[in-house]
């Protein structure tokens, strides 16, 4: 399944870029692309927090992905 | 890097939905200094017998260092429907007549304004709370994320424990 990440905060920083074409294979909701990513990207399990969104909403760990989905990967906020 | 839309520079956008529950709302996230007047001028209200507004600064210090500026960003769209989620709460369960809710994006210097919250009700008491309810929740929920630049680096605000 190909989806896109966006990225904000200083998950940019840990990504190294703002956007990321993913094809992702035994993954199919957000938590296991929550395991995926602090597994390529072990800096993200040093965070306070990480949330997810698509379509623009919060989504829990069991959320279900699609094809094509862009999915935005929301470390702690600091707005104020 | 991918030009998609959500992950274009922030730009001015202005959000203003009128008339929700015969009431107010005004959100907007700027790339221009935030005018506190046309916050206040929004939520003023005939049946109003106070208007609160909070206005969040750049301090010049993070725990005895040095800031020598802010810079936020956001993810727009999101950020907006979350202000307006906050915005609609101090609706209902403060009974607002009207609620205007700015916040600034992109880089601020020591003394700028980040944040404005408006909000009118028929008693005091209520906007009081109100206004503290929004900027707590703010804090929580809103994706908009916060770099504090330092004379010897730069720090991601709240990231890490």
């Amino acid at each position: 399944m190909k989806i896109k990440i966006t990225a904000f905060g200083i998950a940019k920083d840990i990504l190294k870029t703002n956007s990321l074409a993913l094809e992702i294979t035994n993954v199919s909701t957000i938590g296991e692309l929550k395991d995926h990513l602090c597994q390529e990207y072990p800096d993200f399990k040093k965070l306070q927090k990480i949330s997810f969104a698509v379509n623009e909403e919060y989504q829990t760990d069991d959320f279900s992905l699609g094809e094509n989905d862009e999915v935005i990967v929301i470390p702690p906020v600091s707005g104020g | 890097m991918d030009g998609g839309d959500s992950c274009a520079p922030a730009k001015q956008v202005s959000f203003t939905i009128k008339k929700i529950k015969n009431t107010l709302i005004d959100i907007q996230i700027l790339d221009t200094p935030i005018d506190n007047e046309a916050c206040i001028d929004f939520v003023n209200h005939a049946e109003a017998g106070g208007n609160v507004v909070f206005v969040g600064t750049v301090r010049a210090q993070t725990k005895g260092k040095k800031v020598l500026k802010l810079e936020f960003e956001s993810y727009q769209p999101m950020a907006i429907k979350e202000m307006r989620k906050i915005a609609e709460q101090v609706m209902e369960k403060w009974n607002a007549l009207a609620v205007s809710f700015h916040h600034r994006v992109g880089v601020l210097d020591i003394g700028e304004v980040a944040v404005t919250i408006a909000v009118s009700t028929p008693h005091r008491k209520a906007a009081f709370e109100a206004c503290e309810y929004a900027i707590d929740t703010l804090k929580e929920t809103v994706p908009i994320w916060k770099k504090e630049f330092f004379e010897d680096g730069e720090v991601w605000v709240a990231a890490h424990p």
